[in-house]
């Protein structure tokens, strides 16, 4: 190619184990009694819950609306009930649950009738709503809400790049799909372009997958580039990519989209094919299984497969098995629990054995050999960043660019002493976080606070001069009675008063109380004893006035 | 040179008056510091009472449960003073949001008038209701209810507000 490729800094060079799993074509997985569709598969809000534990579903149908922005929809894997819509293991480092629907299979897996779209004659607003009303979220793993990445918001993106460099040494899923269906993904690409407006498109594979290559080379039209970039890890990541096809570096803290890139994984566009050109919803991806099972493969997986039903289709685990790592060995996590379904972000599980991932050496102390720093890709000093996280100082560790870290686990594979640097620098970062979000909430609580006081003060000013002006009003309106008593009619309403006073004085003379005849000499002195007492106070009170 | 010297001397005197940097008051940057629970813990009214206290010299950086042990520390950054523990009977306790029991609440608009941060809606005689995402925990509402239907609840960690762990290191291998 006549292309000239750029060369990251860093990286590192880990075994390859992609001919376990990319050797068999993708297989399809029978239909399953059960599924577990957790509503957050992506960056942001969670989808809100549209069904309840009873409603039937069909297969596609929306069971989780997008909330916000930052969000995307949920569908059902195949048609049947809901069986209930509660917190269910979920593939995450923390091993924590969250909200999913559960819904059991009637075996018929009826689909709701998909609606193709003429996305060349749509606006391209209405044609992301389609997108984000399908669920894309990008498969590469960080899942984020595929609808606003297509939105060029204002900026030029003048290059769109499709990522298939895959540098994960086990993951093949994306490889499998480029072999398989590159004229499919390619119209995916089209899409993407057109909503975009990008007048250059580059498709980057690293050069250990000959195949797809070759496979998408022959899709491609005219227009579109395939280039092999060489084998390094992180090769794939976003940033490093970038700059491999063209030159360009993504500022500090900023995305690609600030220089006029966008980059989308190749899964991602093979999707949107699904969902824009069939009408298909997201409710599946390709997934790799691999590792310590009887035939590691990829598969076409419904989003809510259990995971241990995954390793079930893979012929099952061996003997020997020592756990399950969901993603590559570089970056992914320890599943904790296999009841956790496959999610849209879930690309590959790799059953692990003793002899393919040994027990982690003993850590050792930093001997300040630089080794992180070299393999850096991102060109940070990992060293410094570890020694200020280990020591907490948050602040300082966030000063060397902690948050330009990708995770991409170089320094911790190099490292001479076997610190497990990134789990240093996850545990800032979600630290930082965490500060974030509570200076977040005291400046609200702050501003709430000044508010309440301001409320209250402003309230007992207003009551005062509420007092005041009626006080005003009636000494006014006295004052005014008694210069003009003009007019006739309040005249006529005096006198009828008066003369209703003149006859309840008259009655008030002419009738006596009548319990007080007859009394016995007690209660006529008691009698007597209160009235000396009421003048006695009717005097008090009269010499006080 | 002496013109020169007459010039610049002008020119800086000008920009000393012009361009002089209104400093933050240092109540301002205690206040930034403290939680904004509004809870009185510290013996004050509130956290900005406290800030202006801390400022005068007359309350001690260690009264702030909520803040912990991290805000004892900021607060000595700030103040250029030694970092203390926390103050006798002041315990930090788990992050909490109140909640209603809707069972037993009558409606009276106590705790409404007692929140500082107007985190509680409801009217007399109709139900209250605790916007827990403006809640800070302060406690205020619980005294004022005649009927004790106020209780605690600690905030639990979700898959977002979940932390990453600090990684233990095994400088030797387990015997």
């Amino acid at each position: 190619m006549s292309r000239k490729l750029y060369t990251f800094n860093g990286g590192v060079h880990p075994d390859g184990h992609k001919a376990m799993s990319n050797g068999t074509p993708i297989r399809a997985m029978t239909l399953l009694p059960r599924y577990i569709v957790p509503l957050r598969q992506h960056i942001g809000t969670p989808a809100r819950p549209l069904v309840a534990a009873g409603d039937t579903v069909l297969r596609g149908q929306t069971i989780g609306a997008a909330d916000g922005y930052v969000s995307t929809a949920v569908h059902a894997p195949t048609s049947g009930r809901v069986v209930a819509v509660e917190p269910r293991a979920v593939p995450h480092p923390s091993g924590m649950f969250d909200l999913a629907v559960v819904i059991e299979s009637d075996g018929a897996d009826r689909a709701i009738e998909f609606q193709p779209l003429d996305w060349r004659n749509l606006d391209p607003s209405a044609l992301r709503n389609r997108v984000r009303d399908m669920g894309l979220a990008g498969l590469g793993g960080a899942v984020f809400p595929s609808y606003i990445k297509l939105n060029p918001g204002g900026q030029k993106i003048h290059t769109l790049i499709l990522n298939g460099a895959e540098c994960e040494p086990w993951i093949t899923c994306d490889d499998r799909l480029m072999r398989e269906r590159a004229p499919e993904l390619v119209r995916g690409i089209e899409i993407m372009r057109h909503a975009l407006g990008s007048e250059t498109v580059l498709i980057g594979i690293e050069d250990n997958k000959p195949e797809a290559i070759a496979a998408l080379r022959a899709a491609a039209p005219a227009g579109m580039e395939v280039i092999a970039v060489p084998t390094r890890y992180p090769g794939g990541g976003g940033k490093q990519l970038t700059y491999s096809l063209t030159g360009v570096e993504t500022p500090a803290g900023g995305r690609s989209t600030d220089v006029g890139i966008q980059v989308f994984n190749v899964g991602t566009a093979y999707s949107l094919y699904r969902a824009v050109e069939l009408g298909e919803p997201m409710i599946s991806r390709v997934a790799t299984i691999t590792g310590h099972v009887a035939q590691p493969g990829n598969f076409e997986v419904r989003v809510g497969t259990p995971l241990s039903d995954l390793v079930a289709a893979a012929g099952g685990a061996l003997a020997g098995a020592s756990g399950e790592l969901i993603g590559g060995p570089m970056m992914g996590f320890d599943l904790r629990d296999s009841d956790a379904p496959v999610t849209k972000a879930v690309n590959c599980l790799i059953v692990k054995n003793p002899r393919l991932f040994p027990a982690k050496p003993i850590e050792l102390p930093c001997i300040r050999c630089g080794a992180c720093a070299q393999a850096c890709p991102a060109d940070l000093q990992p060293f410094e960043m570890y020694w200020y996280s280990r020591a907490k100082d948050f602040g300082r560790a966030q000063s060397y660019n902690l948050f330009d870290c990708i995770e991409c686990g170089c320094c911790s594979y190099v490292c001479p002493s076997h610190i497990p640097l990134v789990d240093y620098f996850r545990f800032s970062k979600s630290e930082i976080w965490e500060r974030e979000r509570e200076k977040r909430s005291a400046d609200q609580a702050r501003v709430r606070h000044e508010f309440k006081v301001f409320r209250l003060e402003r309230e007992k000013q207003d009551k005062a001069e509420k007092f005041a002006k009626a006080a005003e009003k009636s000494r006014e309106s006295a004052a005014s009675n008694a210069v003009t008593p003009a007019d006739p009619d309040a005249e006529k309403k005096k006198a009828i008063l008066q003369a209703a006073l003149d006859r309840a004085q008259k009655t008030k003379e002419t009738v006596t109380p009548k319990n007080t005849e007859n009394l016995t000499s007690g209660v006529q002195k008691e009698i007597d004893a209160i009235e000396a007492r009421r003048a006695k106070v009717e005097e008090k009170t009269e010499s006080h006035e | 040179m002496a013109a020169i010297g007459l010039v610049l001397g002008g020119i800086l005197g000008w920009a000393a008056i012009k361009l002089r940097v209104q400093d933050d008051p240092l109540v301002e940057k205690i206040d930034a510091i403290l939680p904004q629970t509004q809870c009185g813990q510290c013996g004050f009214a509130g956290c900005k009472p406290y800030a202006e206290a801390i400022a005068k010299g007359e309350a001690d950086i260690n009264l702030c449960p909520p803040g912990g042990a991290e805000g004892v520390k900021n607060l000595a950054e700030l103040l250029g003073v030694d970092a203390k523990p926390l103050g006798e009977g002041v315990e930090p306790k788990p992050k909490s949001v109140a909640v209603i029991d809707e069972n037993t609440c009558i409606g009276c608009t106590l705790c409404i008038q007692a929140c500082p941060v107007d985190a509680i809606v409801g009217a007399a005689k109709q139900l209250h209701v605790i916007v827990a995402a403006q809640c800070t925990g302060c406690e205020l509402c619980l005294p004022p209810c005649p009927v004790d239907c106020i209780g605690m609840q600690v905030i639990k960690e979700d898959v977002v507000t979940w932390k990453w762990r600090y990684p233990i290191h095994m400088m030797k291998r387990a015997a």
